[in-house]
């Protein structure tokens, strides 16, 4: 058990890749998540890492490619705009099944947009936001703890599935500060990566890493291959949070910082004899669809909740299947859901 | 249970965004749930700070404030703001130097200190956010002087420590005033 320390999420996500082993770090600054950069700028040296501020986000996730590719573990941090510039060189390093970290989070959108908190990127990152078929582990943490639980098993999975993972948060996350707990990196998995472009030493055959497969034949074995792991993952790798969902009236859903605030809302409910259940998806690919199936029947009705028009709520529904109603309450533009509005909703759905 | 949700608000550079990160940490040194939120939106650059704290028994769901427990003041349009958010029996405490009203809420209690006042003559005026502060823990006890002690010394970096002293003298100023 390490001290209790009062940090950033920003800064927390930064140490959590440091202790995870990652010694490539590669960015381009944007608000809300310029204090990773700042850390890893002064960290990554004294680790002996290597740390590059790229003249742009196109350069950096090129780079985050190159390190990959050598075997390094890497990661790049941005925000909603910087994440579209990089796009390009996901699907690549999706095809070429490169494991990185990357972190977004996310601005209020679309175009500049502004700086407050919102998760209006669900559908680029869990639909993908690049071209072709590919899919990105995406985890969404709710608290500083869990951006260091989760940031540390970011970088497992990735090496694991040789994948992207990425850290969907958004600016509420990046800049408060709570208690956090660097509890020891038992886990840490040094995965062999005998694919990796390390040089030969002219003891094996070269190792190739591309995503050009120009013979249609060779591109959808790939493509299917590439599948059979995205099942495999959807298999073993889902996580959520279920919370008093048993005989709920109402079960919300709801990821990152909107899952907090709706768990003051089920003890206001709580107050006034509603019982809301929430549930909350930690993993948003691969989506927690078997934890739908069994409370489908159960509430009055789902209500989610987001921080954007309804990106999320599609995958909800596909997963209630019909068989349950499934609203949805939505603000945009850096605006925040509160715990009123969540109330009043959940007291229209059940009366 | 005791959740104490704190508003601090005023211009940049009085010290607001610090003093509210002493206090959170205060509050995990003695074991509570806390959390520390700062505007980082465009109000910022207009001049205007401020920092929602929570302290709870409890673990705490959102760290947005929508109401406060308690508001601090440090400036005449940050009371403007938010003189509605605090919840009935709660508390305001204001920089008299620099709040050019009274608060007008009747169902809470309201304390007014020539913070930036009392803080020049000690010699720098940035100590008005921690007088405020003292006011603020002498009443509800929130956290303990030795915590918030141990937390300037965990927060500030080695070559502040010289001024612990002075914070410290600062932070009684405002427990004692007008001790009824």
């Amino acid at each position: 058990m390490g001290e209790k320390l009062l940090m950033k999420g920003n800064e927390v996500i930064a140490e959590a890749a440091i202790r995870a082993g990652c010694r490539f770090y590669f960015g381009y600054p944007i608000t809300p998540q310029t204090e990773v950069m700042h850390y890893m700028a002064k960290r990554m040296p004294e680790v002996g890492g290597t740390f590059v501020q790229a003249e742009s986000e196109i350069a950096a996730i090129n780079m985050v490619y190159g390190a990959a590719s050598a075997g390094g573990r890497v990661m790049t941090t941005s925000s909603s705009p910087g994440i579209s510039l990089m796009q390009e060189g996901i699907s690549y390093a999706a095809c070429a099944e490169l494991p990185l970290v990357m972190v977004n989070i996310v601005r209020c959108g679309p175009g500049l947009g502004g700086i407050l908190p919102a998760q209006c990127d669900y559908f680029q990152s869990v639909k993908g936001g690049g071209h072709g078929d590919y899919k990105m582990v995406v985890l969404a943490p709710c608290s500083v703890q869990e951006l260091y639980e989760l940031t540390v098993e970011a970088f497992n999975i990735s090496d694991r599935y040789r994948i992207i993972t990425m850290i969907l948060g958004d600016g509420i996350l990046g800049q408060m500060m709570e208690a956090v707990e660097f509890r020891d990196v038992e886990n840490i998995q040094n995965v062999e990566k005998p694919w990796a472009v390390t040089g030969t030493g002219m003891k094996r055959e070269h190792n190739v890493i591309t995503s050009i497969y120009i013979d249609p034949e060779v591109l959808e074995a790939h493509n299917r291959k590439l599948q059979e792991k995205y099942r495999l993952i959807e298999e073993n790798e889902v996580r959520v949070e279920e919370y008093n969902c048993e005989n709920a009236d109402v079960i919300v859903v709801a990821f990152g910082t909107v899952a907090r605030i709706v768990k003051n809302v089920i003890k206001t409910a709580e107050k006034e004899g509603i019982k809301v259940g929430l549930i909350r998806p930690v993993t948003l690919w691969p989506f927690p669809v078997k934890t739908f199936e069994k409370y489908a029947t159960v509430p009055k009705a789902f209500l989610t909740v987001e921080m954007n028009a309804g990106q999320m709520l599609e995958d909800v529904k596909l997963a209630v299947n019909g068989k349950n109603k499934v609203d949805f309450l939505g603000r945009m533009g850096g605006m925040v859901p509160t715990q009123k509005e969540i109330l009043d909703k959940i007291k229209e759905l059940i009366w | 249970m005791a959740q104490h949700e704190i508003l601090i608000a005023g211009f940049g550079g009085q010290g607001i965004l610090s003093a509210g990160r002493i206090l959170a940490y205060a509050g995990m040194l003695e074991n509570k749930n806390v959390s520390w939120l700062p505007s980082y939106g465009p109000e910022m650059r207009g001049g205007t700070a401020n920092c929602n704290v929570i302290i709870s028994d409890e673990p705490i769901g959102s760290p947005i404030l929508n109401s406060a427990t308690v508001l601090i003041v440090m400036n005449s349009p940050s009371l403007e703001k938010f003189e509605s958010y605090v919840t009935e029996g709660g508390m305001i405490i204001t920089d008299k130097s620099l709040v050019t009203r009274s608060p007008l809420r009747k169902d809470v209690d309201v304390y007014e200190i020539p913070a930036t006042q009392l803080a020049s003559e000690m010699g720098n005026p940035t100590y008005a956010c921690i007088i405020l502060l003292g006011k603020f823990i002498a009443i509800t006890g929130a956290v303990s002087k030795g915590s918030f002690e141990e937390a300037l010394r965990k927060v500030l970096p080695e070559k502040y420590h010289k001024l612990i002293p002075e914070e410290m003298k600062a932070l009684e100023v405002g427990m004692e005033y007008e001790k009824a």
